[in-house]
């Protein structure tokens, strides 16, 4: 190998970073990674683009994290489930309007031993009540997602004194819903998760559903176009694109189309 | 046990039949790498020589903070050129967040630091030998410095290909930068951290086994070139 | 660049030197002319190959002045052969190239010498080889092949046989005496004294660091001026 071959491999080495296609249309949706790993975005963008000609990148992390790329200007959409945080990103200014789009449920998962006695409940605070007095083993996401705000209102809902009542039994993972379900799994522990996540989640080990239904397990997701005003850079009119189409009868309908195993996962509901 | 063997039969089809799921993602990580490699190269090689070869006030200390950043951790590196690229920070007018562009920078970042103190110990000990014989014929710091980048050729191929191996295998840099965006900045490693995160395990560790092949073949190819080399230059 | 002027003759006045801390040379006064082929001898840890080093500027005093000609500082047209040869990993010919173009020339004029330099060490068939996978008696050689195509002023030698066979010993010597003849000034040190007595028409004896003698060749074999140098010959004979 001469001088010269070494060159010509560093120059083509280097002429292949990395520009992708500057001619595509895309957006920058910032959602949950329970939207991404329930497969719904696998099975709704490509009808997206399919109708507009717009390409969406998302990122997946968690509702929290979300929120936060979005502020920072580096989204043009949000994509989440945590309605109290959404207002509070839109009373800040960063998001143009908040719109409901669709609903899934939550489900409390556990091992089929079950030593809290909850299984075939429908009273969900009443089965986090019976979790916390049995000290049975739960693992919490931990990670500032919708999830976890969700967790937390039950909680504090069923008049637990997490604080003070946590304990060896409670165990904060700080991770996203399936390393948490693969947690729970080896530990044969109880944890909240959105259905669409748990119906996709493969190693479920001798986890099953134990309390579903309650309407406070009610899960929705709304959409925001961040703010262009403050960030200019914003692609506002591809970005408003997405939300109109989501938000849209045929949007709508994609949505509720979505299943897995006969199974719909989301449930829309922007007219309401 | 189960695992393990469902993985090694998941390896093999997926590569048998090409999927083409699976070749855009290892072209990718691939393209990302090796692109960082390079660019590391470039910088790190003339660094690693020049500090050798060089006499400069500072130097020892420089050598043992360029040793320790050998060891920076991937994910705070990640962190670190997130900052630097978001938006709201000093470069994100370029808008290179979420490209592979920025999971380059990123691991680019991470790996100089690995073949600049790896070169300096190499060419160093090369200096010791060649030091009296190149100033006798005149050679300047400079000179000197680059003749021995290149008459050290064949240990600094391993320098690159260590670097190489550091960028490939690494996930914490480019989950945060890239975004594990699909099609546009899913590589390897952040495929693997989602399937397992998916709790689909025989899938992980099937791409797992399919990167391992993958170094294997590139380190084996080295080690024969190596060999080859020695034979003929001495 | 100011080197066209000769840099010879070398003038050391009060010499000291002190290598990597340690005081080795001292108090040297020495006027090394164009022409003659001196031998620098001395029990070991004399400061023979150090000495050496000063004059060729690979070792800069720690005391007193050196000059090489008009200048302050270590001018071109100056080679070294160590004891033992450092080659570049690249061909024989590529080695000897890569020092002319150290030293400006390039092109043809670099080709002719080249292929004259391998001609004389008996090297031409070795050419393209690499040069670390020659004999240690081809890589001397080789070193001798590079000072000849250099054509410099002056050569200095760091026991340029201790490492080679007999008969490779006896052809480099023979390389040495044609270097000279050409118009090479020659500076060495040898522990071979029968060497040394074929080699030599100067002698410089270095004891304990300091220049003791400085003597021809021919009279120091004979009868040397120094009680010192009278020791050392009587004990190399023994």
């Amino acid at each position: 190998m001469n001088r010269r071959s070494f060159l010509a491999v560093l120059v083509f080495a280097l002429a292949q970073a990395l520009p992708v296609n500057a001619e595509d249309k895309f957006i920058v949706v910032a959602s949950t990674t329970s939207t991404e790993q329930s497969g719904l975005f696998g099975y709704l963008l490509p009808i997206f683009e399919k109708d507009t000609g717009i390409k969406v990148r998302v990122v997946a992390l968690g509702t929290g994290q979300a929120l936060d790329l979005a502020r920072r200007g580096d989204a043009d959409v949000a994509f989440v489930h945590d309605t109290a945080a959404e207002e509070k990103f839109i009373a800040e200014g960063n998001g143009v309007k908040r719109f409901p789009v669709m609903y899934n449920d939550f489900v409390l998962i556990g091992p089929k031993s079950d030593p809290a006695k909850i299984a075939g409940g429908k009273d969900i605070l009443a089965a986090m009540v019976k979790i916390q007095e049995a000290q049975a083993p739960f693992a919490s996401r931990g990670d500032n997602s919708g999830t976890h705000a969700a967790e937390l209102r039950y909680w504090k809902d069923a008049g637990v004194d997490l604080a003070a009542k946590k304990g060896p039994w409670y165990r904060d993972t700080g991770s996203g819903m399936g390393p948490t379900l693969n947690t729970a799994s080896s530990m044969n522990a109880y944890v909240l998760a959105d259905r669409g996540t748990w119906l996709s989640f493969k190693n479920r080990g001798d986890l099953t559903v134990l309390v579903e239904g309650d309407k406070r397990l009610f899960n929705q997701y709304g959409v925001m176009l961040v703010n262009p005003a403050r960030h200019p850079h914003v692609k506002a009119d591809l970005g408003q694109q997405f939300v109109d189409w989501v938000i849209s009868p045929r949007g709508q309908e994609a949505i509720a189309g979505y299943k897995i195993g006969g199974k719909q996962l989301f449930f829309p509901n922007a007219k309401s | 046990m189960n695992t393990i063997t469902e993985s090694l039969s998941l390896a093999v089809a997926l590569v048998a039949r090409f999927d083409p799921h699976l070749v855009d993602i290892v072209t990718l990580s691939l393209r990302v790498s090796l692109t960082a490699t390079a660019l590391a190269a470039v910088i790190g090689l003339p660094l690693g020589a020049a500090i050798a070869v060089g006499r400069f006030p500072g130097r020892p200390p420089l050598i043992v903070v360029l040793n320790a950043m050998m060891g920076l951790p991937p994910v705070v590196v990640g962190l670190l050129v997130y900052l630097l690229l978001s938006r709201a920070g000093p470069l994100g007018s370029f808008g290179l967040l979420f490209t592979p562009s920025a999971m380059v920078i990123a691991q680019t970042i991470l790996i100089t630091p690995i073949i600049a103190a790896l070169t300096r110990q190499i060419v160093a000990d090369a200096w010791a030998e060649y030091r009296e014989q190149l100033t006798s014929l005149g050679a300047g710091t400079g000179r000197a410095a680059m003749t021995l980048l290149w008459d050290t050729r064949f240990s600094l191929a391993t320098v690159l290909l260590a670097g190489f191996g550091r960028a490939i295998a690494e996930v914490g840099a480019v989950m945060i930068v890239g975004g594990n965006i699909e099609g546009v900045t899913r590589v390897m490693t952040t495929t693997i951290a989602l399937e397992t995160s998916k709790g689909d395990l025989p899938l992980a560790l099937g791409l797992g086994l399919v990167l391992i092949a993958i170094v294997l073949l590139l380190n084996a190819g080295a080690q024969v070139t190596r060999g080859w080399a020695k034979a003929r230059f001495g | 660049m100011g080197d066209s002027e000769s840099g010879l003759p070398i003038r050391l006045r009060q010499v000291a030197a002190a290598p990597g801390g340690v005081p080795v040379l001292s108090g040297i006064d020495l006027v090394l002319e164009a022409g003659g082929r001196t031998v620098l001898l001395g029990p070991n840890g004399a400061g023979k190959s150090t000495l050496l080093r000063v004059l060729h500027g690979l070792i800069l005093p720690s005391a007193g002045l050196i000059t090489w000609g008009p200048h302050a500082r270590r001018p071109g047209g100056q080679a070294m052969v160590f004891q033992r040869p450092v080659m570049l990993r690249r061909s024989a010919f590529a080695n000897i190239r890569y020092a002319l173009d150290l030293a400006g020339i390039r092109g043809r004029e670099a080709d002719t010498r080249i292929a004259e330099a391998l001609d004389e060490v008996g090297l031409r068939a070795l050419a393209a080889r690499s040069a670390r996978v020659l004999s240690g008696g081809e890589q001397q050689k080789l070193a001798f092949a590079r000072v000849w195509a250099l054509r410099p002023e002056i050569v200095f030698l760091d026991e340029p046989t201790a490492s080679l066979d007999p008969a490779a010993a006896r052809s480099v010597e023979k390389i040495i005496i044609d270097i000279h003849a050409r118009g090479t000034t020659i500076v060495m040190t040898t522990h071979n004294l029968v060497q040394a007595k074929r080699l030599a028409d100067d002698i410089i004896f270095l004891h304990a660091g300091r220049l003791t003698e400085r003597t021809p060749a021919p009279e120091f074999f004979a009868q040397p001026r120094s009680v010192d140098a009278a020791a050392f010959l009587e004990g190399e004979r023994l």
